[in-house]
């Protein structure tokens, strides 16, 4: 197929994007360029805010007490990405290797989550975690079995059932953003595996590798820019998730989302929030800059 | 029983919106039928176009209030909710978005009009200011009531499960300062809240914190948070319901409307004393229909509206002609009118713009230890 250059036609590429264009300028920059402003200013009185160039906001921001927030967000983040990865790549390996049959209603299985407010979707997880939520109920109709039994054979019953704390701890946090994140790895790392080209793997295996060798080897370098991929579209919106934290978190669950969202509303300090938001956003251009460096470097698997 | 569970999860007074407090997120009810109005807005007899727009707290409205309005006045009225004083305040820094009429608590009312964001009121218009018992007329935080008229007062106390407790939890100490109830206690996540009713268990007033107090005080949180299963965002009634917790901080009103609903559940203002609110009607700068704004007010201030609006909210409520309509299961009821040697010691909490970025970062410094 011969591939035309859009240089060839301006005036269609001009008309297509200008939409998209106004649209980030608008809706996108001016705004963020106003919030970067207030992270320069400084509060007066209590509605006004006055630009003066301060550099007191992002000094206040990197105190220790807010960059311990920040490494426990990214901490969060990471296990999220490596647990989403973990479960994704079978996921998405068995999407790959569905017959064709399976293979829409297993995609249709893995959108049908988006189709559902991200809000209600954790408070659904939310009843089925609670102390006498679905899961507990569950264990502890088996924990009654488990102790009849015993009584049954003669033994002491087992003390009465505790329910387990499934709810309101970092436990409970890691869960729900896994759960939450989880198509976001599954997609791209489908995409890759799709294009992979299947006899790379027959001729692996007929070449007397294993399993696990073949996946090791050829399967997962072959699929490393869905890995890239995968991993950044995780891992960002992981680092700056609000709501999960704050309605499935405990006392110890506050991640920086939480705490720039205070300075915007409770704390009334905008050009501090302004600040805090900004060193995010300043951390997520490096994570992407970084998976952009690694594209350029020569001798990727290709 | 699952969607009942779901819908109170969802829903529930002032909790309602809490999780989506990352968006501007607006529902809007109207009271009556408004598919069938037409699209040019009518006259009402005022002069004004025959609409309010309303910012109110979830769960705070009676609930035929709002047609009751419309057949009086023929005023259609648009509710939007809002979750808590701050983002209503958050809202209005850049400007009015165009609301008539707000509910800010009384703190807020203070930090409106300080930031002058509010219109003086033309109490010719409200007749029924005299409904209002005279206590709720001379306040501090609006002497005259020259910016606002009171809805509704509310105290925080511990919300508690009967059958879970030993004693009646009648102090502040099992929430603040002990092991007692590890892990089944929830407290509020609103931090000159909590700091203020710290200053009460350590018998001092709420308005008499110093920066030495917020630093004594934040040792006695960190120390106390292994006990405490959850900051909630005022939405600690469902947590209570749900079985959660068993014992929670939280507004008399949403713990007495869960009271009508479980037999279980009691409410008890700690003998330490506690912090009294007030939730005022405001008529906001910029607002488009004023004289609706003032004809809502006193329709609400009417002794029949009044006690409408008071049975489903079950709040205190500051309409001396609306509380005497009441029948006794709500005037004696402790849960909404506490006893009068604990109410003595409670206090309303000024608005104190230098302590309040000394609260929110030694909270954020308890929630990061």
């Amino acid at each position: 197929m011969a591939e035309q250059d859009w240089k060839a036609g301006k005036s269609t590429f001009a008309a297509v994007s200008t939409a998209p264009l106004v649209w980030t300028l608008a809706f996108f920059l001016v705004p963020m360029a106003f919030v970067w402003f207030y992270s320069f200013g400084r509060n007066v009185g209590l509605t006004e805010i006055d630009i003066v160039g301060t550099l007191d906001n992002y000094k206040r921001a990197t105190e220790w007490l807010y960059l311990s927030i920040f490494l426990k967000s990214l901490a969060v983040a990471g296990l999220v990405t490596l647990i989403c990865l973990i479960i994704g790549f079978p996921v998405a390996m068995a999407l790959t290797f569905a017959s064709d049959k399976w293979r829409p209603w297993l995609l249709l299985g893995i959108m049908l989550p988006f189709w559902t407010n991200l809000l209600i979707r954790t408070y659904a997880l939310m009843i089925v975690l609670g102390q006498q939520g679905y899961v507990n109920q569950g264990l502890g109709v088996l924990w009654g079995g488990a102790s009849w039994v015993k009584t049954l054979v003669g033994l002491e019953p087992l003390p009465t059932w505790e329910p387990l704390p499934l709810l309101y701890n970092n436990f409970a946090v890691v869960l729900g953003l896994v759960y939450v994140h989880l198509p976001f790895m599954v997609l791209p790392l489908y995409s890759a595996l799709d294009r992979l080209d299947k006899s790379l793997i027959e001729a692996s295996l007929d070449l007397g590798a294993g399993h696990f060798r073949t996946l090791i080897k050829i399967v997962v370098p072959l699929a490393a820019p869905g890995i890239i991929a995968g991993v950044m579209i995780t891992l960002i919106p992981a680092l700056g998730a609000y709501l999960t934290p704050d309605l499935m978190g405990g006392t110890d669950s506050q991640m920086i989302a939480n705490v720039i969202e205070r300075q915007f509303k409770r704390a009334n300090d905008w050009p501090f929030g302004a600040a805090l938001s900004f060193l995010l956003i300043y951390a997520m251009f490096a994570l992407i800059a970084l998976q952009s460096m690694r594209r350029k470097t020569p001798g990727e698997a290709r | 029983m699952d969607v009942n569970d779901f819908m109170k999860a969802v829903r529930g007074r002032r909790s309602l919106l809490q999780g989506l407090g990352v968006a501007a997120v607006g529902l809007s009810f109207t009271g009556t039928l408004a598919g069938c109005s037409s699209d040019a807005p009518e006259k009402s007899a005022n002069g004004e176009e025959a609409l309010l727009n309303l910012y109110n707290w979830d769960d705070y409205m009676g609930e035929t209030t709002l047609a009751d309005f419309k057949a009086a006045t023929g005023v259609d009225v648009k509710m939007d909710l809002f979750e808590n004083n701050d983002t209503l305040f958050a809202k209005f820094r850049a400007g009015n978005p165009g609301y008539d009429l707000i509910v800010p608590s009384n703190d807020f009312v203070e930090r409106m009009v300080q930031a002058d964001m509010l219109m003086e009121l033309d109490h010719s218009q409200i007749p029924n200011k005299k409904n209002v018992d005279g206590a709720y007329i001379d306040v501090a935080y609006d002497p005259q009531r020259k910016y606002s008229m009171p809805y509704t007062w509310l105290v925080l106390g511990i919300g508690y499960r009967k059958s879970k407790v030993k004693a009646v939890p009648d102090s502040w100490k099992p929430l603040f300062d002990s092991d007692e109830y590890k892990g089944r206690v929830a407290v509020l996540s609103e931090a000159g809240d909590m700091f203020r009713l710290y200053a009460k268990y350590m018998g001092k007033s709420v308005n008499a914190i110093t920066p030495a107090d917020v630093k004594t005080i934040e040792a006695m949180m960190v120390k106390q948070k292994p006990n405490i299963a959850k900051f909630h965002s005022d939405d600690g009634q469902d947590m209570l319901a749900k079985g959660e917790v068993d014992l929670v901080l939280e507004y008399n009103g949403d713990i007495a409307q869960l009271m009508l609903e479980d037999d279980d559940i009691a409410f008890v203002v700690p003998k330490e004393g506690s912090q009294l609110n007030s939730d005022n009607f405001c008529i906001p700068k910029g607002a488009k229909h004023p004289k609706n704004a003032h004809a809502f007010i006193n329709f609400i201030l009417d002794a029949e509206n009044g006690k409408k609006v008071t049975e489903t909210i079950q709040y205190p409520t500051p309409n001396a002609a609306a509380k005497a309509l009441m029948p006794e299961s709500y005037k004696a009821n402790p849960a909404i009118y506490p006893p009068a040697d604990v109410l003595a010691k409670c206090e309303y909490a000024k608005f104190n713009p230098e302590l309040q970025p000394l609260f929110e970062e030694a909270f954020t410094r308890v929630a990061a230890a």
